[in-house]
């Protein structure tokens, strides 16, 4: 059978401007080199590790302990955001006050500020003669050197994510949506529970899982305030450093592993609501 | 969307009842108060605890300046390598569309999820002593952790997503009618950057750029494990703070701390700025 002539191929067309072999190539080496070699070892090294070494690890009661430490205080902190988060990002689109724009400005500080830097800000304020503490402390809320200071920090260090996922769904809503309510007799209370809250909690629930993921790995602002004791409130970050400094790199490693396929699989989950918000927000448009 | 803020909300069943206006809002400062507002003021009242005297002495001591040295030429390296890195990866991501795009803007985001000791620690498995290069690097003399190149690999990694993340919305929004039509009429594709686009993105780029920087002086966990924290030698601004504190020295660790966050404060102050500026430009243009 005589082999046909070799069609003219249609290029699948990407788009019209230039630049897309030498972007694309750019950015996959960058990424190779610098972001997915240094995650390959980890996951290299921890292969090496022997099934029982491995196990040894992260069932020992220590890591397991700072595992549920830094689960539990990390969600507790993104749940604190999601309801305060929901509540700053409504203050600061619905209501006129002197001082909007600087508070609205404010609301970034946690991604500007070095971690360090809050981390003993945190610490002091909340310490038995800080200025925080001074007041809770004689009412028996102790929040420096406990697991609640833990919270704190990380509370601090996610606060702008739920705010910034909500307040451009909020701003961009139809306010006829609202009107349509009033008119049809709902009072303030149905209008915002039944047509506005569920505009807002898949934002919400966005940013939730963004300052989860986020908090989850902190480290520079919890030690500080943390008390960092073994079994009590050693987060995961901070046992990962000590085995680094023992020179326990096979244990470092085991944790580390396990650690970072939670993050992974917080990502896939982030990008799976953002995908299903545009999926919807596109929906809604057509 | 000026319309929207235009509408009379104050009728009753459009907004809430004052006094539940007033809960909210007091109950939202408040929180902002508690958790920014109260960290801010610590770091100067604790600063300048000790008088004017005692803070400049801490600021200009030899270690603090040595250490400032190792931040602004570590960012000097980091910023302008993830400059580059934001710019091929935003214009490979907004302008064409091909398969695995989404895979490669989860890449992109990746070292957002990574907890920062983590990402200090895959350079110390990679170039440390023991690591896969160890040996080699050992042998060849070369020094990378415990020394300036793992201090500035572990800030790029950290810092990697923020020029690229701020970049790929605004490129999206933008579009490329202005780029087609100087292809179309003859401009070569690098005049079409340098005149077209570049200009077109310049307060988004200059954004990037600062948040960069911010966070590339910043940078504790990552650069923490990196570091070997030698004083005078491999110790960045943020992990003098951390021993200062470490050994009491309250005023002096807060008197560091306190110009990062000055630093962080204008950038906060330059964000509002180009995001004002930003928008007064669109306002205008649509109209």
């Amino acid at each position: 059978m005589p082999v046909a002539a070799p069609q003219p191929r249609v290029r699948k067309s990407r788009g019209p401007l230039p630049g897309f072999g030498l972007a694309m190539g750019f950015t996959l080496l960058y990424l190779s080199l610098v972001i997915l070699l240094p995650l390959a070892a980890v996951f290299a090294k921890s292969a090496t590790l022997s099934g029982t070494a491995f196990w040894h690890t992260i069932a020992s009661p220590r890591t397991r302990a700072a595992f549920e430490l830094s689960l539990w205080t990390a969600g507790a902190a993104a749940l604190i955001n999601g309801f305060f988060g929901l509540l700053v990002a409504w203050v600061l689109e619905r209501y006129e006050f002197p001082g909007r724009r600087l508070v609205d400005s404010i609301v970034d500080l946690p991604f500007a500020l070095p971690t360090a830097v809050a981390g003993i800000a945190l610490a002091t304020a909340y310490s038995a003669k800080g200025w925080l503490g001074s007041y809770l402390v004689p009412l028996g809320i102790e929040v420096a050197y406990t697991p609640l200071g833990i919270v704190t920090a990380l509370t601090f260090v996610g606060l702008p994510f739920v705010v910034r996922t909500v307040q451009p769904v909020l701003r961009a809503l139809d306010p006829a949506l609202e009107e349509a309510a009033a008119s049809l007799g709902a009072n303030r209370w149905q209008a915002v529970r039944q047509v506005l809250l569920p505009e807002l909690v898949p934002a919400a629930a966005s940013g939730f899982v963004l300052a989860f993921a986020r908090a989850l790995g902190e480290y520079g602002s919890v030690i500080f305030i943390a008390g960092n004791m073994p079994m009590r409130s050693e987060i995961t970050p901070l046992l990962v450093m000590i085995k680094l400094e023992q020179y326990d790199y096979a244990g470092a490693t085991a944790i580390a592993a396990v650690f970072l396929s939670i993050s992974f699989l917080l990502l896939l989950t982030i990008n799976l609501l953002t995908w299903r918000r545009s999926r919807r927000l596109r929906a809604e448009i057509v | 969307m000026g319309a929207a803020a235009a509408l009379p909300r104050r009728t009753r069943a459009l907004t809430e009842p004052r006094a539940v206006r007033w809960l909210l809002l007091t109950a939202a400062l408040a929180f902002l108060a508690l958790f920014l507002i109260a960290p801010l003021v610590v770091v100067f009242a604790q600063a300048f605890a000790k008088g004017i005297s005692a803070y400049v002495a801490a600021v200009s001591e030899p270690m603090t300046l040595a250490a400032l040295r190792l931040t602004l030429l570590t960012a000097a390296i980091a910023v302008p390598l993830n400059v580059a890195f934001g710019l091929a990866a935003a214009w490979t991501i907004a302008k064409f569309r091909f398969r695995g795009r989404t895979l490669l803007l989860t890449l992109i985001d990746l070292p957002f999820s990574v907890s920062p000791v983590i990402s200090g620690m895959a350079f110390v498995l990679l170039f440390g002593l023991h690591g896969v290069f160890g040996a080699w690097l050992a042998e060849h003399d070369v020094r990378i952790i415990f020394a300036l190149p793992g201090i500035v690999l572990a800030t790029i990694f950290v810092t990697s997503p923020l020029v690229a993340r701020e970049l790929i919305p605004l490129l999206e929004s933008q579009g490329s009618d202005e780029e087609l039509a100087a292809l179309t009429l003859g401009a070569s594709s690098w005049q079409t950057f340098f005149r077209i686009s570049l200009p077109k993105m310049r307060w988004g780029l200059l954004f990037g750029v600062v948040l960069c920087n911010a966070r590339a002086m910043g940078e504790f966990g990552a650069v923490s494990v990196v570091s070997g924290h030698i004083r005078g030698l491999t110790n960045t601004l943020p992990l003098h703070v951390e021993i200062l504190y470490n050994e009491y020295q309250f005023a002096a660790a807060f008197a560091v701390a306190s110009m990062l966050t000055v630093l962080a404060l204008v950038t906060l102050l330059l964000k509002s700025l180009l995001e004002w500026r930003s928008r007064d430009e669109s306002g205008s243009a649509r109209t």
